[in-house]
């Protein structure tokens, strides 16, 4: 792992490290080196696994309170807000630690849609990323389910239906799912497990993210390979350590508001109606992280169809190293690509939201033509502009534009060993 | 032994050593996946009686059954002729009104949208049956889909009359 021997100073230090050499680890850790030039966009690891561990912890705690049944979940939700000490806290930076963990994971993923970084050598720690964003939205959804509120059974309900598009054998999935023939209690109980699960699931995989991140080293702003250790390096610790608790700070900042100031902003006021399984609320919609894609779901007409393209949305993101065929990384140095980027942003927003707004009429039509708009990016944009992009030309290293004098493009293109044309 | 009929055994154990591993593999998973399928206290609950001496024409009761609603309406006569009236080309999942009541004063149907399974509103919609709130699907006074993503009409669930006043579904 590490690119020189490390040997523990201390004698019990040495014959631990020599039995399980976790020190040798540590000393990875610390002195790994990451790129000199990485940018605040680059901070979001750290925060996104600062977001697992409170969610992990807050949810601990709060499985000490709450009771999965169906006759008793609710009032237990109610006790948790009114009765346990600092309940109400625990439970707002649960909810609202949620909508952080998407928040920050959105710009971790369209970091790397700038930057270029899921392609190679980096597509195995991409594609680790993407399957633990599918398992976020997994433990998102099952948890939003526990309060046992009108949107909790609702919301339930029609996403366990989505299975029920598949042919021949949708209903009797629907029914396994359930543990009925409608969402009841047995549907809450493994609900709550399943919920239990998956954020350790989710730590075993940025285990592996992490690791496979340490194998390439990072990517960086202008996307360019760079010898490791050299000028164009700095040790993680302190440097990023400090770059990294520096952000950290501020997106509490941000986190402490929603939790403080707003806690219920991001939900809605139909999940404190206890679940009725005779009332669907007169507006469904899941929680804002979900949205684009459930206005994917919506705009297709077709039941089977729609709910084969609101995955395929996001399944597409795993084919991405395949279907950008540009070598160059960074949109900085990739004049069209980068004006594509920004009109995915938009049509991603535009999509979340014409998902919170009814489908009909002109909201219906513009989900239409931002859902075709978001598979033309992937299947056909992307593919092409690889091809018939002029890309400009990215410097050597790092440090070559200042340190190797001038800056000046055209002193650059006269190097050797360019790759691009 | 010749080294060709000792692979030749050797591919047999191999082979039914892995199959006998995959039945027991198969032994061991299927309880694990079916204990999730609806229990023996689930399905105990599969019928119930309801009363509808006091329902009048043109108002529908919702009952649970199952754990979803079931909707019982009294059809005035515009609604039946209305009913019998629609041509079989305009419909998406073509069922004549005659097969979904078979007294046509009484409409009996799973309160359940066919496309995400949330409840219709009464009276609602374009076609003044019902319309589901949530991905906005229009159904007739037959519970048949007319409009929107649903792909088939309500469901018919198996019920009888156990005397003049009274339902029986399941």
């Amino acid at each position: 792992m590490s690119e020189h021997e490390y040997t523990p100073k201390s004698k019990v230090g040495k014959w631990f490290n020599d039995r399980l050499p976790l020190l040798t680890l540590a000393n990875h850790l610390t002195d790994y080196p990451t790129p000199k030039n990485l940018n605040y966009w680059w901070t979001f690891g750290g925060i996104l696994t600062f977001c697992l561990i409170t969610q992990i912890v807050t949810g601990l705690v709060l499985a000490m309170h709450y009771i999965a049944h169906a006759d008793m979940a609710f009032e237990s939700v109610e006790h948790i807000m009114r009765d346990v000490n600092y309940g109400w806290l625990i439970r707002y930076i649960h909810a609202n630690g949620a909508s952080m963990f998407f928040l920050a994971v959105y710009i971790h993923i369209f970091r790397s849609l700038f930057y270029g970084s899921y392609k190679s050598p980096r597509e195995i720690i991409w594609i680790i990323g993407i399957i633990i964003y599918l398992l976020m939205m997994a433990a998102a959804f099952l948890g939003y389910v526990l309060p046992w509120g009108q949107m909790s059974f609702w919301g339930a309900t029609v996403i366990t239906n989505l299975f029920s598009a598949i042919p021949l054998v949708g209903e009797g999935i629907v029914t396994w799912l359930w543990g009925g023939y409608s969402v009841d209690n047995p549907t809450l109980t493994r609900f709550f497990t399943l919920h239990y699960l998956i954020p350790f699931l989710i730590l075993g995989l940025v285990v592996l993210h992490i690791w496979a991140l340490h194998v390439p080293g990072n990517n960086n702003p202008i996307g360019i390979d760079i010898k490791k250790p050299s000028k164009d390096t700095v040790p993680f610790h302190p440097y990023i350590v400090i770059k990294d608790g520096f952000a950290l700070l501020m997106f509490m900042i941000v986190f402490a508001f929603f939790v403080f100031y707003t806690p219920n902003i991001l939900g809605h006021a139909d999940n404190y109606i206890e679940a009725n399984p005779l009332v669907t609320p007169a507006h469904i919609v899941p929680e804002w992280y979900l949205l684009p894609f459930y206005a994917i779901l919506r705009s297709v007409p077709d039941k089977l169809l729609g709910v084969i393209a609101m995955l395929s949305a996001i399944l597409i993101l795993a084919a991405l190293p395949w279907l950008d065929t540009s070598k160059i990384r960074s949109a900085v140095f990739r004049p069209l690509y980068k004006q594509f980027y920004w009109i995915l942003v938009a049509d991603v927003l535009i999509l979340g939201y014409v998902g919170a707004m009814p489908a009909e009429g002109l909201y219906l039509l513009i989900a239409r033509v931002a859902t075709a708009y978001y598979f033309l990016h992937f299947l056909v944009v992307l593919p092409v502009l690889g091809f018939k992009e002029r890309t400009m030309p990215v410097p050597l290293s790092i440090t070559e534009p200042i340190l190797g004098g001038s800056p000046n493009l055209a002193t650059v293109k006269n190097k050797d060993g360019l790759k691009n044309q | 032994m010749p080294e060709k009929e000792t692979k030749k055994r050797r591919d047999f154990l191999f082979t039914a050593t892995y199959a006998v591993g995959a039945v027991g593999v198969g032994a061991v998973v299927w309880p694990m996946i079916d204990q999730m399928n609806p229990d023996a206290s689930v399905k105990a609950l599969a019928s119930t009686e309801v009363d509808v001496s006091t329902v009048n024409p043109g108002n529908t009761i919702t009952v649970l059954w199952r754990g979803k609603p079931v909707f019982i309406r009294r059809r005035t006569q515009d609604e039946i002729a209305e009913a019998k009236s629609v041509s079989m080309k305009e419909l998406k999942h073509p069922e004549k009104d005659e097969d979904r009541a078979k007294n046509p004063e009484w409409l009996v149907m799973l309160g359940v949208c066919t496309h995400l399974g949330c409840v219709p509103l009464d009276q609602k919609g374009d076609y003044n049956g019902w319309f589901c709130p949530c991905h906005g699907s229009h159904y007739d006074i037959s519970g048949r889909i007319r409009k929107g993503p649903a792909p088939t009409n309500m469901e018919i669930p198996e019920y009888k009359f156990v005397d003049a006043n009274t339902i029986k579904i399941g």
